[in-house]
C-alpha cells in the first residue's frame, strides 16, 4: 500500500428516488507520473490509482480508467440516481496491486 | 534535463517573456462553507504605504479560488485529515497524544490569529510550531517534528483551521516590538543577486504580472497554503525560502530568528483579514 | 507592433526550448500518439460533433492542477486527451447505469498550452467530440 493514501467522499444522506445526486471524491495519492528522473538520474518508475469505480447496492454508477495525466491527489465529481436506500461503494486501484475502499450509506425516499 | 531546463528559465528571464492575460476576479468574494471570509480591509495603522490589504485569494483566478470555497474540493484538507491522525497518534515516553491533553483541536480557536506571540517562560517569540513541539518534547516525551514538513504542517493547518474566519490581530508592541522592527527592516532591505526586497514585489507591485504571475501582497493570513505548484502544503517560513531563492538570495534558516521576526512583521501586515487556513494558491 | 515583437519572442523561444528538450521528452511516455488513443477509443469510426461540451479554464494558473468537467448527455463513456502532454491519454469515463447526467468533472496535468480533446462514445455507438485550448502559464516565482 502506497504510503499516506486517503480516500474521501461526499455523498448525500438522503435523496428522493430517481434524484440525480452529486457525489464527490478525492484521494491522496502522488501519481508518480513515470516521467521524473530521481537525484542519481534513474527513471521513478509511475505508479497510479489506474482505475475508480463506483457502485450503488452492486450496480455501477461510474467506472474511470486513470492515466498518469490525471493530478496528484485524484479528484472526481459526477452524478448517480439512486432507486432504493442502500450503500455506495467507491474503490480505487493502485498500480502497487492495493484496493482502497470506502462506502456510504444513503437513505432514499 | 536540469541543465537545459536552467538554460531555458534563464532565457525566459532574459526576454521577459509577458503573457499577460490572467482573470483574477478581484472583486470576487469569499465565502467558504458558508463562512464568509474578509478578503479586502483597511491596512494596519502600522503601514505606511498600502491603503488597503488583500489576501492572496482576490489575485487568483477564478478557478484556483473555487478550490478553496469548499472543504472538500480544497486539497489542503487532505492534509488536515492527515493532521487529525497525528493529533490522535500517542507518541513518546509518556504515552500521550496531542488529544490526551487537549481533546479536539477546537481548544486553539483564534490562537491562529495572534501568531507569531511572546512566550513568556521562553522569552522568545514563538510560532505555531514552536507550541507544537513544545509539547511533544515537554508534555510528550516524544521527538520534536521538523519544521517545513508534512506532518508539522499537517497539525499547524489543523489548529490554525480552528481561528478560519476570525480577524488577524497579531500583537506588534511590547516584548515583541525589537523583533518586529528586525521583520519590517528585513522586509524593505534588498539582498541576493537580483538585489530585491520582499517590498519591491510585494508592495510595489502587487496586482501586476511578474511573466505569468500574479503578484501578490505576500499576505500570510491563509497559511499553511496548498499550493498547486507542489501539490502540498507550504508553510510561512518555507514560503519565504522559497521567495528568497527566486531572488538569488541566501536563505535565512527555517525556524531561525530572521525568519521568526519576518514573519510576525509580514503577520502584521495582514491584521484585519480573516484568517483562511488552510488556502489554496498557485 | 507591440504584438508582432511577442510573436517574434514566442516564435524564438519556441525554437529554443524544442532544441533544448531532450528527445525522450518528446516521444510518447507509454508509446501511444494521440491518433492510436482515438483509433483505439473508435475503432477508427468517423467523429462528429453535436452534444458534448467540454469545459476547461481558457488559462490555467499551474498544469499541475487544472480542472476541467465534461458533459454529453448521450454518452455511455467519455475519452479525455492532453494533445501536448507526453502521455496525451488521460482518463475515461465509463457511465454505468445508475449514472444521472453522464458528466463528470477531474483535475489533470498539462505540460504546456495544448489543446484538450473530449471524444464521447454514445448510446447509438456514434462518437462525438468538443476541443478546447488551454493556456498553461509559466510561474513567475520559481515557475
Amino acid at each position: 500500500m502506497a504510503k499516506g493514501v486517503k480516500p474521501r467522499v461526499k455523498v448525500p444522506k438522503q435523496a428522493s428516488v430517481g434524484e440525480a445526486i452529486t457525489i464527490k471524491t478525492l484521494i491522496s495519492h502522488k501519481m508518480e507520473t513515470g516521467l521524473r528522473k530521481d537525484a542519481d538520474g534513474n527513471k521513478i518508475p509511475q505508479s497510479i490509482i489506474h482505475r475508480f469505480t463506483c457502485d450503488f447496492n452492486g450496480n455501477n454508477v461510474v467506472d474511470f480508467d486513470l492515466k498518469a495525466g490525471i493530478s496528484v491527489n485524484p479528484y472526481f465529481q459526477f452524478e448517480a440516481v439512486v432507486p432504493e436506500s442502500g450503500e455506495f461503494k467507491f474503490t480505487w486501484y493502485d498500480d502497487d496491486g492495493s484496493v482502497y475502499e470506502k462506502t456510504k450509506k444513503i437513505t432514499v425516499s | 534535463m536540469i541543465f537545459a531546463k536552467k538554460i531555458l528559465t534563464t532565457l525566459l528571464m532574459i526576454f521577459g517573456l509577458n503573457v499577460s492575460t490572467a482573470s483574477a476576479d478581484e472583486s470576487a468574494e469569499l465565502v467558504v462553507e458558508g463562512q464568509p471570509i474578509l478578503t479586502k480591509t483597511k491596512a494596519p495603522s502600522h503601514m505606511e504605504n498600502i491603503d488597503e490589504v488583500r489576501s492572496g485569494w482576490t489575485f487568483r483566478i477564478k478557478e484556483t479560488q473555487a478550490l478553496q470555497m469548499d472543504d472538500f474540493e480544497n486539497p489542503g484538507m487532505i492534509f488536515v485529515d492527515k493532521g487529525i491522525d497525528l493529533w490522535n497518534k500517542v507518541e513518546g515516553s509518556k504515552n500521550k497524544s496531542c488529544a490526551s491533553c487537549h481533546g479536539d483541536a477546537s481548544e486553539f480557536k483564534g490562537l491562529r490569529t495572534i501568531m507569531p506571540k511572546w512566550n513568556v517562560s521562553a522569552g522568545a517569540l514563538w510560532s505555531m510550531e514552536d507550541h507544537v513541539n513544545n509539547c511533544r518534547t515537554e508534555q510528550m516525551g516524544a521527538e520534536p517534528l521538523k519544521w517545513g514538513k508534512a506532518p508539522m504542517d499537517s497539525i499547524v493547518a489543523l489548529i490554525g483551521l480552528q481561528s478560519r474566519g476570525m480577524t488577524m490581530s497579531v500583537k506588534i508592541d511590547g516584548d515583541v516590538q525589537p523583533m518586529w522592527e528586525l521583520g519590517k527592516e528585513l522586509f524593505y532591505t534588498r539582498v541576493g543577486q537580483l538585489d530585491m526586497s520582499c517590498a519591491n514585489c510585494h508592495e510595489d507591485n502587487y496586482g501586476v504580472m511578474i511573466r505569468a504571475d500574479h503578484l501578490s501582497q505576500g499576505q500570510i493570513n491563509g497559511f499553511p497554503t496548498y499550493r498547486l505548484k507542489n501539490a502540498k502544503l507550504n508553510s510561512i517560513h518555507a514560503r519565504f525560502k522559497g521567495c528568497m531563492k527566486n531572488i538569488r538570495a541566501t536563505p535565512y534558516k527555517v525556524g531561525g530568528d530572521e525568519f521568526r521576526a519576518l514573519e510576525l512583521y509580514v503577520a502584521s501586515r495582514g491584521n484585519g483579514l480573516s484568517a483562511e487556513t488552510p488556502s489554496v494558491r498557485n | 507592433m507591440k504584438i508582432s515583437r511577442r510573436k517574434v519572442v514566442v516564435l524564438g523561444m519556441s525554437a529554443v526550448s524544442a532544441s533544448l528538450l531532450p528527445l525522450n521528452l518528446l516521444a510518447q511516455a507509454d508509446g501511444q500518439s494521440a491518433e492510436d488513443i482515438v483509433k483505439e477509443f473508435t475503432g477508427g469510426a468517423n467523429i462528429g460533433s453535436g452534444d458534448i461540451m467540454l469545459t476547461t479554464p481558457e488559462i490555467a494558473e499551474n498544469g499541475n492542477t487544472v480542472p476541467i468537467s465534461v458533459e454529453s448527455k448521450k454518452a455511455i463513456a467519455i475519452k479525455i486527451l492532453a494533445l501536448g502532454n507526453p502521455g496525451p491519454d488521460v482518463v475515461t469515463f465509463k457511465f454505468g447505469p445508475l449514472s444521472a447526467t453522464r458528466s463528470a468533472s477531474t483535475r489533470i496535468r498539462l505540460r504546456k498550452t495544448q489543446d484538450v480533446l473530449a471524444i464521447a462514445k454514445l448510446e447509438d455507438g456514434s462518437f462525438i467530440q468538443d476541443i478546447q485550448k488551454v493556456k498553461v502559464t509559466i510561474g513567475g516565482c520559481g515557475g
